[in-house]
């Protein structure tokens, strides 16, 4: 059976990484600690991949493509123009169809480490 | 947008603040405009208007006991508390609470997976773990057993089986609520109860015996206000070796009728999982002169439907079926079905599905080799969450109204032609037509769906909106058809329609909330039902 997008090995230890480097500079790790906030939160809407009962792309990625029509990527990880700041705002307003995230779901401080992610060099 | 919970002062709800620092620690505590605006309903048709149910704060509990010194707080100060799970809820009102200026008790953190037996096919979880976190626990340990979930995976077990949320599996594991066994609950007075086994201090069967011994609360907290559920049971499905789908389509109208008591028979025999509905006519919507008769004042004319689907050369109707368990089963279940039906109904075709060997591979689970169109959403028929459904999702979103009606072809289009004409007058897409099909999400009843789209922007049309559901709740009810869940700011006025004897039931839900919490700090107006210092204020 396919597993879901998440790769979770380790995932409560990276977790708990992330309040404590995410925005510290150190930006190998909190990038790191980004990837497994991003997949856990982020990837079920956004990642590559085909979306469910034949949609080409999961639902936040295919609003993407709508919006920007093939100027910009509709895939967040080829993204290296989402800074922690413009992130919160989407994360916490929501936009459009894209509910709003709380604290508890989602940190500012893994905001800060998932864009510190989407920021790396890749 | 500030907002202070009624009767309170701004001191006095500082106060309350400080203390639910002191209990939970500073940073889990919110009452920025910023940390709060995701508290809001984002499906609402009341989005920033004075209706709007905005929170005074909330606080994020880790643990038991600090959702019970949350609980003292709010006793000592009155302040009306609102838990969720995972606050998802999406066109049901979300996170936000029946009362302005209430405290929402964010359970989000208690997010621990405590037990899951695949031998004996149960979960025990706490209120905030996802359909997510308990699917990939058990992946990672291969366990050999199913979740029934929701469309989008991001909700929890305990959230949604306590709105009475459903599923796409079997009959048993599709109701939720019908599904969970053994709840820990901290009552009003912060107390911690559990029901059925879990009273029992040596309990062995808390997830495989519900009762207990003596009545059994665990009702009072489905879309109630008796307490803050903090952990649940779930029963689970063995994994089965096999899945099948099939589709029968009959050619005329009226041959709903015998469609339905026979996928009845089925169904309640556990033969099959969810039957999925469709009417093929549905693709002649787009043709002006099919519409105006499927639309039709009164009802639509079945002859005329009739002399369309021949024209067209298509099906009245058609049902999908779908079938669990081992590979000779489920083709003996499907050769039953085929031939009963055909049998039973003259013109009836029967066409193959898939047959597939659980687990399936990650190309299967893309559903793109069914051999005809189908209606099945591949991930939550086998019980694998995601978010793929918020495809569905336009705009800003929507509000969800599911009138409860009769498992017969009859009372479909009886709620056709009642709810067509009822809704007519608010120019919105037509939900109920001659194509609306029945869901068969719940075990034993059928729903139609009402979801009509809402705006952030546009007040007019969400006003526009909120006549409409009105009317479609009170129309609805006149008829016999009650709505199995609504939207926070509509709770009463479905309540209002269970009315049986002078509101026999609302007086009783308000007997036991005054004596269980006199305060009525629990979610005042959850499910209609206000404690007494509300009551009297309005």
């Amino acid at each position: 059976m396919k597993r879901l997008p998440f790769t979770v090995i380790a995932a409560a230890g990276l977790l708990a990484l992330v309040n404590a480097v995410a925005g510290d500079g150190d930006g190998e790790l909190s990038a790191a600690a980004g990837k497994v906030v991003y997949e856990r939160v982020c990837a079920p809407c956004h990642s590559r991949g085909a979306g469910t009962d034949g949609a080409s792309m999961l639902p936040g990625a295919a609003a993407l493509a709508a919006k920007y029509q093939g100027k910009v990527s509709p895939f967040l990880e080829d993204r290296s123009d989402l800074t922690a700041d413009a992130l919160k705002v989407f994360v916490r307003r929501g936009v459009g169809a894209m509910p709003m995230f709380r604290q508890t779901e989602i940190s500012d401080a893994e905001i800060e480490a998932v864009a510190a992610y989407l920021n790396a060099p890749k | 947008m500030a907002v202070l919970p009624p009767g309170l002062t701004a001191e006095q709800f500082a106060a309350a603040v400080r203390m639910f620092e002191d209990a939970v620690g500073k940073e889990w505590v919110f009452t920025s405009d910023e940390d709060l605006t995701p508290y809001r309903d984002s499906f609402s048709t009341v989005w920033g208007t004075p209706d709007e149910r905005l929170a005074a704060g909330a606080v994020a509990p880790s643990s038991v006991e600090q959702v019970q010194a949350v609980v003292r707080i709010a006793n000592r100060y009155r302040v009306p508390l609102f838990p969720i799970s995972t606050g998802k809820n999406f066109g049901y009102g979300g996170p936000s609470a029946n009362l302005a200026g209430s405290v929402i008790v964010d359970l989000k953190r208690m997010n621990r997976v405590l037990e899951v037996d695949e031998n004996r096919h149960f979960a025990l979880v706490e209120a905030g773990v996802s359909y997510f976190d308990l699917y990939r626990y058990i992946q990672e340990r291969g366990l050999k057993v199913w979740i029934d979930c929701p469309d989008p995976g991001w909700g929890s077990p305990v959230g949604n089986s306590l709105e009475r949320g459903i599923g796409y599996t079997l009959p048993y594991f599709r109701d939720h609520f019908g599904a969970s066994c053994g709840m820990e609950v901290v009552l009003a007075n912060g107390e911690v109860m559990r029901t059925g086994m879990g009273a029992l201090p040596a309990a062995k069967t808390w997830q495989e015996y519900r009762y207990g011994f003596g009545p059994d609360p665990a009702g009072l907290f489905a879309q109630g206000n008796f307490g803050i559920v903090t952990k649940m049971g779930f029963r689970l499905m063995p994994q089965p070796e096999h899945y099948r789908t099939g589709k029968i389509t009959v050619l005329r109208r009226r041959d709903l009728i015998p469609l339905v008591k026979t996928v009845n028979y089925l169904s309640d025999s556990f033969l099959i999982g969810e039957p999925v509905y469709a009417s093929p006519l549905t693709a002649l919507l787009g043709n002006g002169e099919f519409l105006e008769a499927a639309t039709r004042q009164g009802g639509a004319v079945d002859a005329e439907m009739d002399r369309f689907a021949s024209d067209h050369r298509l099906p009245a109707w058609q049902v999908e079926l779908q079938f669990y368990g081992p590979e000779k089963t489920c083709l003996a279940n499907w050769e039953y079905a085929k031939e009963r039906l055909m049998r039973e109904i003259p013109g009836a075709a029967a066409f193959e599905g898939e047959s597939l060997r659980i687990p399936i591979t990650p190309k299967q689970l893309e559903n793109l080799d069914a051999p005809y169109p189908t209606g099945i959403r591949r991930n939550t028929a086998l019980g694998i969450p995601s978010l793929g459904i918020w495809k569905i999702v336009s705009g800003d979103g929507h509000v969800g109204l599911f009138p409860i009606i009769p498992r017969s072809g009859e009372a479909v289009f009886e709620a056709q032609r009642v709810l067509g004409d009822a809704t007519r007058e608010f120019n919105l897409p037509p939900f109920f037509s001659a194509v609306t099909a029945p869901l068969h999400w719940h075990s034993f009843a059928f729903q139609m769906v009402f979801a009509p789209s809402i705006s952030r922007s546009d007040p007019a049309h969400n006003a526009l909106v909120e006549q409409a559901v009105l009317k479609v709740i009170r129309v609805a009810a006149e008829h016999g058809w009650g709505d199995y869940r609504a939207p926070t700011v509509y709770q009463d006025a479905v309540a209002d329609t269970f009315s049986f004897n002078n509101h026999v039931l609302r007086h009783f839900h308000e007997t036991l909330k005054d004596a269980a919490d006199p305060n009525g700090i629990l979610a005042p107006g959850r499910g209609g039902v206000w404690p007494k210092r509300f009551r009297s204020a309005g």
